[in-house]
Order: structure tokens, then sequence, then C-alpha cells
């Protein structure tokens, strides 16, 4: 396909004013190619946390689209990233997953760059000439800048500054979300990783969908006790909402009382995290540590979805990777507190362990139900996919429309973002 | 030397036996059996990290006491699960088992698991090292620990609606 004439122009059709989604959105292969180079080649793409790689020297790969990545830290700690590809005949040069290393070598013919992606040496060079430019041979970089920890990236040499295209509500709820550290830095302690066959843009939706919680995920809230069952039943309390935060982000307010995990914290410690509490004063917090530990335990109140591929999710990072038209790879990053009491972290990794991953408690119904998407679409294509609930009572928001918490508006708030990125040219 | 070497075979077949019929159990579902197995402080436990054991410390993807055992079984027994109502078919295979230690009633034993998965009219391939602490007793072998590591624990896996 050339992206001279692409297949696809009339994004209204694809994308109505109706919040109607055409079939093919999930199922077109030559879409799914001039989605990877109008949006995951053109804006930023979250590509790690700080925390994943802290020291000088320390790297983790990533994914921008489907372009393999290395993040890095260099010497002086600045972070770079660069496509894992070596600039002779493209062999990749690293296959760690995480580590720490002074430089990267390719094993094909030894092309050695620095931790900036620079060409440093190569054997023999002679054989290309007194004219050859090493510093015109280093790994393809792109462009990277970091938001309270959160790494982002991105092939667009003129993308507009990070904080811009967060927005300032993504960035307070950020920092709102990073409180979950309880007084330490943010750390990720692992990942669970299940590739589903669904379009990516299926995953995009789910993040501030609640509509679906208490149906796809009942055998989750049977397995809670009472009072946490209770702070889960967010959609017939009715007090949360969604709303767009411009720029394809979205965030929906699950549990208004733990948006701001600072307050509150003079309420006695909830009775399931009773024993949590002794045990962290067992270690030495005085009482105002250990109920701000605690609460933090516990985890934010809200998702938030940021556009096109991570989002915030109570407790945990989401982040979303296209493999192919009808394939994405998820990853659910658990987080702890650098430094923290053991029993905190702990608890923490056992709640993650509870609903994320393989074989959480939720997210396998999750990957059921997206799959299940992917292969309902197989029949009457014509039939448009709604994203329309709760349109009926949006009232205006800080920055875009606010609705109900089981409303859609996280979903049109980033189908808006694809259209408008879609139609640049 | 004789003796010690007819005590070991013995044991070899009674351990055998007794993974053969648990993994009979997991491929036919007969999970209130199955939880009956274990002792009340045993843990399941598939880890990511197949190098380090510090299963406390580590995200895992099911790190179960006997609550968390208890309430997975529900979920899948429950119905509302939809990745579970209906879960995956699967045959399994125990095999190249090795008795790695004896000390008292505590027997610590490793083996290969190979398990195949079938669901939307699709198979799926899985190979495991498998690790058990099983307690001797006098109405046979109880699981005290068991830890799962897939061979690719640390990379993209799929959902799973049943137990390894």
């Amino acid at each position: 396909m050339s992206l001279d004439s692409p297949k696809f122009s009339d994004f209204d059709a694809l994308y109505s004013d109706k919040a109607e989604v055409a079939t093919q959105m999930y199922e077109d292969p030559d879409l799914f190619a001039q989605e990877m180079d109008k949006i995951f080649k053109k804006t930023w793409v979250w590509v790690a946390h700080e925390s994943e790689f802290p020291d000088k020297g320390s790297f983790k790969l990533s994914n921008v689209g489907l372009d393999p990545v290395i993040v890095v830290r260099d010497r002086k700690g600045k972070i770079h990233c660069m496509v894992n590809r070596c600039r002779h005949r493209a062999a990749t040069v690293c296959e760690v997953k995480k580590g720490k290393t002074s430089s990267f070598q390719c094993p094909y013919h030894g092309w050695g760059y620095g931790l900036d992606g620079s060409l440093r040496a190569l054997p023999y060079p002679e054989q290309y000439g007194d004219d050859f430019d090493k510093s015109q041979h280093g790994m393809l970089k792109l462009k990277t800048a970091s938001y309270n920890g959160m790494v982002f990236a991105s092939f667009n040499e003129d993308v507009e500054p990070l904080e811009d295209f967060l927005g300032p509500e993504v960035c307070r709820y950020i920092d709102l979300f990073m409180k979950q550290g309880g007084g330490f830095p943010v750390k990720v302690l692992g990942e669970h990783q299940f590739t589903v066959p669904m379009n990516w843009k299926v995953q995009l939706e789910n993040t501030t969908d609640a509509y679906h919680f208490p149906i796809v995920h009942k055998s989750f809230l049977q397995s809670l006790d009472d009072a946490t069952a209770d702070i889960f039943d967010f959609l017939d309390k009715g007090t949360g909402w969604v709303e767009d935060l411009g720029n394809g982000h979205s965030i929906m307010m699950m549990i208004p009382d733990r948006e701001d995990l600072d307050e509150g914290l003079d309420e006695p410690v909830e009775e399931r995290f009773a024993e949590l509490a002794e045990e962290i004063r067992a270690e030495g917090y005085d009482e105002h540590q250990t109920r701000k530990i605690v609460k933090a335990v516990g985890g934010s109140g809200f998702n938030m979805n940021l556009f096109p591929n991570v989002s915030f999710s109570l407790s945990f990072f989401r982040v979303l990777t296209p493999v192919s038209v009808e394939q994405t790879d998820i990853r659910h990053m658990a987080l702890g507190m650098d430094g923290g009491p053991v029993a905190a972290n702990q608890m923490r990794l056992r709640l993650h362990e509870h609903f994320q991953g393989p074989m959480g408690f939720g997210s396998p119904d999750d990957a059921e139900v997206w799959e299940r998407v992917q292969r309902g679409t197989k029949g009457g294509e014509e039939l448009p996919i709604l994203v329309n609930r709760g349109i009926v009572d949006e009232e205006p928001g800080v920055l875009g429309p606010r609705g109900h918490i089981s409303a859609e508006t996280g979903m049109r708030a980033a189908y808006e973002m694809w259209k408008r990125m879609m139609s640049d040219d | 030397m004789t003796e010690m070497v007819k005590i070991d075979t013995n044991l070899v077949f009674e351990v055998t036996e007794f993974l053969w019929y648990e993994a009979d159990l997991l491929d036919r579902k007969d999970y209130d059996t199955w939880l009956d197995l274990w002792t009340e402080r045993g843990l399941y436990i598939l880890p990511i990290d197949g190098d380090s054991d510090d299963y406390a410390n580590q995200l895992n993807l099911c790190y179960d006491d006997a609550k968390m055992r208890k309430d997975r079984i529900g979920r899948f027994q429950q119905g509302f699960s939809i990745s579970s109502a209906p879960p995956a078919q699967t045959v399994r295979t125990i095999s190249r088992i090795v008795v790695d230690d004896v000390m008292g009633d505590t027997i610590t034993v490793r083996a290969a698991e190979h398990l195949i998965e079938d669901k939307f009219g699709r198979q799926r391939v899985w190979a495991a090292n498998a690790k058990y602490t099983l307690i001797k007793t006098e109405t046979g072998f109880k699981l005290d620990q068991k830890i799962v590591t897939l061979l690719n624990s640390d990379g993209m896996l799929n959902s799973f609606s049943y137990l390894f």
C-alpha cells in the first residue's frame, strides 16, 4: 500500500458524528498500517517507567508501535531511546530484556554503539573509504521526555512538548496517581504479559469503560470481602464520572474518596488492612506514616487512559503494544514503594496477582470479551459498533465533556483524537 | 544397599502414581478433590522469574494459599467467569520425574509437565518444570508446595482457565 494514496480517507465513515465505529476499524490491515504511520510514528508513545532502568547504563527493551526500541540511561543519567537495529545490516544489537551495560555491540560484524546510540567503533573501517562519517551511522534515535517517572518517546522530531500533549489535567492526575508510593518513590515490581487476538483499539476503549465492570468481573467481585466489594460497587453509587481530558486522554473516577490519597488520613484504617497496619507499625513506622502507607496500598480511585498506549488503572500501569491488525500484546505492571515496608509491597504484589495477568481473577475475563469482540466482528460487517452511551446527559468538564460513570465518554475522546491524527496530512 | 534401591524404587513408583493422579484430577477438573490434596499451609505458585525462589517478594502469575486456592476454584465453578465458563479443555502429561530429596516424611520431587489446551477450536501447547513438596501421611501424600514454572514464564502468555 502506498501512503501517498491511502485506502482510507473518509474518516467520518469510520467514526461517525453519532459515535458509531465501523467494523473495518478492528479488521482492516491497510487501515492498521495507516494507523502505525499516522499515530504511532507521530505522537508520544509510552516506553518505560524510570524505575525499570534506574542506574547509569541500565536499559530495557520496549516498543514504539511496531518498532522494537532500547530505552537506556547514559553515564550522565540522561535517557535515550533508539531503534534496536544495527545500521550496518539491521541485526538487533540487544536481546536482553533488561540489564546494565556500557555499550551495545552488534553480534554480526561487531559495530559498537555508545549508550546514546552513536557509532563508536567498527572493525576494519578502512574498507568504507576515508570519508566514512561515523556520526552519520548512529542508531536511529527517537525523541524522549519524561513526566513524573513516565518515559515517552517519539519518532516525530516536530512533536509538541510532552506536557502540552498530556495537558494540565492529565499531569495533575498523574501526580495524584503517584501518591500511591505512600511517601516513597513508585517502583515497578514486575509485570504480567499476555497477548490477545484483538485490534489494539478494543483495549484502548476498555480502561475507562465502567459499564463492563460488574458484568465481566462478577467472579472477581464475588471473591472480595463485603467492605471491599462495597468499594468496587461504584456503578450503583453513581458518585463517580468519566471525563474527556483532551488529546484522546480520559479519566474514569470510580472511587472519588480515593482521588487524593493524602486526604482522609485521620480516618481509621480499613478493616481489610488492619493486619497489614500492625505489621507496618511493627516495622517501626509511626501512626501517620502507617496510615499513609496503608491508604496507598489500596491504590488510587481512578483509571486514566492515555492515547495511544498506556493507562493508569487503580494501582498499576496497563500498556498495549499493537502487533498486527488482530493481535495486541498487553502488559500489566505491578507497582510498589521503593524502600517501603516489606509487608506493604508484599500486599501490593498479592493484590496485583489477585486481579491481573494470565491467572488473575479479572484479566482473563477481560481477554475473553476482547477476543469475543474480534470474533463477533466477523459477522454483520455493515453493523456499527456503538460508543454513544451517556451522550444524553454529558456536561462540560474542565477540558472536555464529563459524563455518567458508565458513559462511553472516554472512548469518544480516544476516537476523536484518532480521527484528528488520521486526518492530519 | 539392595534394600535402599528397593525402597527408592517403591518411592518413585508411589510418587509417580500420586502425580499422575493429581494430573488426572486437573484434566478432569475435579477441583474439590484436588483442594483436599493440600496441607493447610500449602502454597501453589506459578512464578514469573524462574531463577529466584523468593516468591513472596516478587510478582508471580499466582501465589495461592488455602484461601486463594478455594476462591480460585470457586471462581471456576460458579459460572460467572466468562473465561472459565466454558473453560479450555486440557490434556497433560507429567514425566521425567526425579525425587530430589527425602527428609523424614517430606519428599521433594521435580518433573516435566506438557499441557495442551483446546478452546475456540484452537490448541495451545505449554511446557513447564514442576517442583513438588509432598508430605507422606497415613492416608497418602499431601501437597505442601507445588511450583510450576512455565518455560516462557516471563514471556507473552495467554489467559489460563485451568490449573497447571
